[in-house]
């Protein structure tokens, strides 16, 4: 890991100490970050196994103060990296030696609610669960709830068009929001998206959502927000079999339910689990499921016994229905908490993202163990099952020289399986820089093309978050010849060269 | 079919060279729309037929060129739908040649968009054909994909200038298990209000449509959750008592009507619309709390208050200003003069992004050329 870190003085100081005097002529002293010790904090989104001090970071507080370093940005040819509260898991908001790191925590404001049109506008700083809780009162919530939801900003989650454990039912972030104000490099002001259903030309919400920061900054954000149902109630189904769980979420769908979530953990994911956070899950388990039905009483009545008599069907050897709210959080307390429940029972986890078509599940579960034996590291599995999104969470120790090369290489092989099962190397996470060589294995060289032709069209110069999610022809080359080589040696090349 | 896609991309390729441009074609029922169509044509309508369609996966992969009707039939068999409701226009004769192709181009969703979304939200992933004749594909067969940058969704609405579309995979939906339609005499005003109002309580809406006084709303849903909001809402029902599994006949047709714009408002033949058909259609798109906009012309209000569709002889200056002011934009829909533009012109800054995307991806303009004329 060190050895990816480049010190801020990689590029030489007279530039640095320019460009700090320009921002200091219209920022306050604070808001420029420049010694280490300062910068530290942000060497790092929540990819943490790859830092980078960037060469100065910036606090701004107003779209104008924006602008100004958007043009200082384009004037001085200096990329800039933007962030929200660095929750992401991919490192997209990883800083660059050489780039201006821009926070926009500052920008923490709800503007407006406006319960009769039934939206938020907020500033891209607020957290993604404050807004639910702003409108808690109005019996309204903003639906997208990716598990680190109470840190999370708004703006990250635009960003990476994050989704969570309801997308399937109430879908991602790009569903859920109807506007977005957003800084050009050039400095300027536009509106992306609209108060109504739809906008002139073309749609650039829906290009700009999941675009990693590299389009454009938001400043602002209008988000749908969705009546809270009356009720919800989970189904919590065991099953001795992971395939037979599988199965069993196919016939769940296969019976006409979208269920308002549908989870699934296998038995070691279960057993960190329960040790940190006692849900009560059963671990004699192979894989547990938990499927969630909300609406009116009558509704969630009728889809529960929908529900149970699949599962039964499908062969769950003991099934559980939550009967309070209690014991309903009691259930998802698991699940929300598997990643640092795995944080417990092992110094690392390296966790994927991967997304296959369901039908596949079993057969990459299957391939994902066998590969678990190959590298000798342990990987616990939790997944989107209802929409086919898959956590592998490999176990390893950093500390061990040579094992997080280990792991990398694991990582990658599960997401060459998932594109071989005709899914993608990234549900909801985002590609970053963690994902980037994969990039060259799901897309031709004409197709990353078109995504370079696309951030020319915002951004001529490639100042913004340059090098995260698309990689170059020269990369992609790099990785062919890497992966052939690394069928026969299982050691990385050039180990010691930045990765990003 | 690969020999379908060599000949289109030796055509575009033969066509980039000399700055000739290709229009491309379905099944021709949305012509009307948009700028005028020039230069060799394309017909995508031999690109036809369902790839792949595994119900439990719901998802839905399907070449440009097959036809809605077709579509539908095989998702009837599933008990599943296109949540967007998409649009078949054309008269009875040409009803069945709405292309799916067409609907992403033309990026038109029907009565169910503002409960469930529009078609570029459940756009999964795309193949196209760009203006260079290379084969793409964006996006996937997955629910959840953030790999790249979402070009599948922006195909949606681009009306084919970006590239021509030829596989397109779809998220799906089970078809609900009850529906019913209720009626209430409102006024503008007040159907507006209790749209929103509704729209913003946990009930199962799926369309709502106000025109003459009426306010028709439609929920779908399980049977119990329809019944009980039923129960909550009042109004006039039109399905017969206890027959809440299928919507009635009536009901249906009416959904449809909207649907396709057969309908007597958008034929113009209705008593109370003492129209003629060729008198212009606008399409407002406007925030769903927008209060009456006072045009002076008859009106027919759709998703929640977010489609006003307006007839008659309207100052497109004058109509654009007002929408804008209260943050919409105006489509000249059908008929009417189009030289003072189809679409709502764009913001400034927003001018040349829109060029260089086109640029991006159809270098020499040959790609229904002007069929987008608003930058």
């Amino acid at each position: 890991m060190a050895a990816l870190a480049k010190p801020p003085e990689s590029i030489s100081a007279a530039p640095r100490n320019a460009i700090i005097a320009k921002l200091r002529a219209f920022l306050p002293t604070e808001a420029v970050l420049t010694t280490n010790e300062a910068l530290r904090p942000y060497e790092c989104d929540g990819l943490s196994a790859y830092r980078q001090l960037p060469m100065l970071a910036v606090l701004p507080s107003t779209v104008e103060q924006v602008q100004s370093i958007m043009r200082l940005a384009r004037e001085t040819n200096t990329k800039v990296v933007a962030r929200g509260a660095g929750t992401g898991l991919s490192g997209g908001a990883t800083p660059l030696g050489d780039g201006i790191l821009m926070s926009l925590a500052k920008f923490n404001r709800t503007v407006k609610i406006d319960p009769l049109a039934r939206t938020a506008v907020v500033q891209p700083g607020v957290r993604n669960l404050k807004i639910s809780e702003d409108v808690a009162a109005l019996n309204l919530y903003y639906a997208p709830d990716p598990s680190s939801q109470i840190a999370c900003s708004i703006g990250g989650n635009v960003a990476e068009n994050s989704g969570g454990v309801h997308c399937l039912k109430y879908g991602l972030t790009v569903h859920n929001i109807l506007k977005i104000e957003i800084v050009t490099i050039e400095g300027e002001k536009a509106i992306i998206g609209s108060d109504a259903l739809d906008a002139p030309g073309y749609d650039l919400l829906a290009l700009m959502t999941g675009s990693e920061g590299m389009l454009g900054v938001t400043t602002e954000v209008t988000v749908k927000l969705t009546p809270k149902p009356q009720l919800a109630r989970v189904v919590m189904a065991s099953f001795d079999d992971v395939e037979k769980a599988g199965n069993a979420v196919a016939n769940v769908i296969g019976a006409g339910i979208i269920p308002a979530g549908l989870e699934m953990m296998d038995k070691l994911a279960t057993e960190a689990v329960e040790g940190f956070v006692n849900a009560g899950y059963d671990l004699q388990a192979q894989a547990i499921l938990l499927c969630e039905s909300d609406g009116t009483p009558e509704e969630v009545a009728e889809e529960i016994a929908k529900m149970e008599a699949v599962m039964v069907a499908s062969g769950a050897t003991s099934i559980r229905v939550s009967n309070t709210e209690a014991e309903r959080l009691k259930f998802w307390s698991g699940r929300k908490a598997a990643f640092p429940a795995v944080g417990r029972i092992s110094p690392d986890y390296y966790c994927i993202d991967g997304s296959i078509p369901r039908r596949a599940l079993a057969a990459v579960l299957r391939r994902t163990e066998e590969l678990s034996i190959k590298y000798s590291l342990r990987c616990a599995n939790v997944f989107h099952a209802g929409d086919g999104n898959l956590h592998p969470l490999i176990l390893y120790d950093a500390n061990n020289p040579g094992e997080l090369e280990k792991t990398e290489e694991f990582a990658a092989d599960i997401l060459e399986l998932c594109i071989e099962y005709g899914g993608t190397i990234t549900g909801e996470h985002g590609v970053g820089i963690e994902k980037i060589n994969q990039m060259c294995s799901q897309f031709s060289d004409a197709e990353r093309d078109t995504f370079f032709a696309v951030k020319r069209a915002f951004d001529p110069d490639m100042l913004l978050n340059p090098g995260k999610a698309i990689p170059s022809l020269a990369r992609c080359a790099e990785y062919g010849r890497m992966r052939v080589h690394s069928a026969t040696a299982s050691q990385m090349p050039h180990a010691d060269i930045p990765r990003f | 079919m690969q020999a379908f896609i060599n000949n289109l991309s030796q055509c575009i390729k033969d066509n980039a060279q000399k700055s000739a441009p290709v229009a491309v074609l379905g099944g021709g029922t949305k012509s009307f729309y948009g700028g005028n169509i020039v230069g060799e044509a394309v017909d995508m309508c031999l690109y036809a037929g369902i790839i792949e369609y595994e119900a439990k996966e719901l998802v839905l992969t399907v070449r440009a060129g097959t036809t809605l009707v077709e579509i539908e039939a095989a998702m009837d068999a599933e008990n599943q739908m296109l949540p967007f409701e998409p649009p078949h226009f054309g008269g009875a004769s040409d009803d069945a040649k709405a292309t799916i192709g067409g609907t992403v181009a033309a990026g038109l969703s029907g009565p169910r968009r503002a409960y469930a979304g529009s078609v570029r939200d459940f756009v999964l992933g795309t193949r196209i054909m760009n203006g260079r004749g290379e084969d793409l594909s964006f996006g996937g067969r997955v629910i959840k994909n953030v790999a790249g940058y979402d070009v599948s969704r922006l195909m949606a609405g681009a009306m084919g200038t970006l590239g021509v579309l030829l596989d397109l995979s779809f998220k799906v939906l089970p078809k609900p298990a009850a529906e019913v339609t209720l009626r209430f005499e409102l006024d503008e005003a007040e159907a507006i209000q209790r749209m929103n109002e509704w729209a913003g309580k946990p009930l199962p809406l799926s369309a709502t449509c106000w025109f003459d006084n009426t306010l028709w709303v439609r929920l779908s849903g399980a049977v119990s959750g329809v019944k009980a909001a039923q129960e909550k809402m009042g109004g006039e029902c039109l399905s017969p008592a206890g027959a809440l599994h299928r919507e009635s006949q009536h009901a249906s047709a009416f959904w449809a009507s909207c649907r396709d714009h057969r309908h007597a408002f958008f034929q113009g033949n209705d008593d109370h619309v003492p129209l003629l058909p060729h008198q212009p259609l606008w399409r407002l798109s406007v925030p769903a709390t927008t209060p009456p906009l006072k045009l002076d012309s008859p009106q027919f209000i759709e998703w929640g208050g977010a489609l006003r569709w307006v007839r008659g002889n309207l100052d497109a200056k004058a109509l654009r200003a007002k929408v804008e002011s209260v943050g919409g934009h105006a489509i000249l829909f059908r008929g009417g003069d189009k030289s003072a533009g189809v679409f709502h012109p764009l913001q400034a800054t927003l001018v040349p992004i829109h060029r260089h995307l086109k640029a991006a991806f159809d270098p020499a303009n040959i790609l229904n050329r002007g069929r987008l004329d608003n930058f």
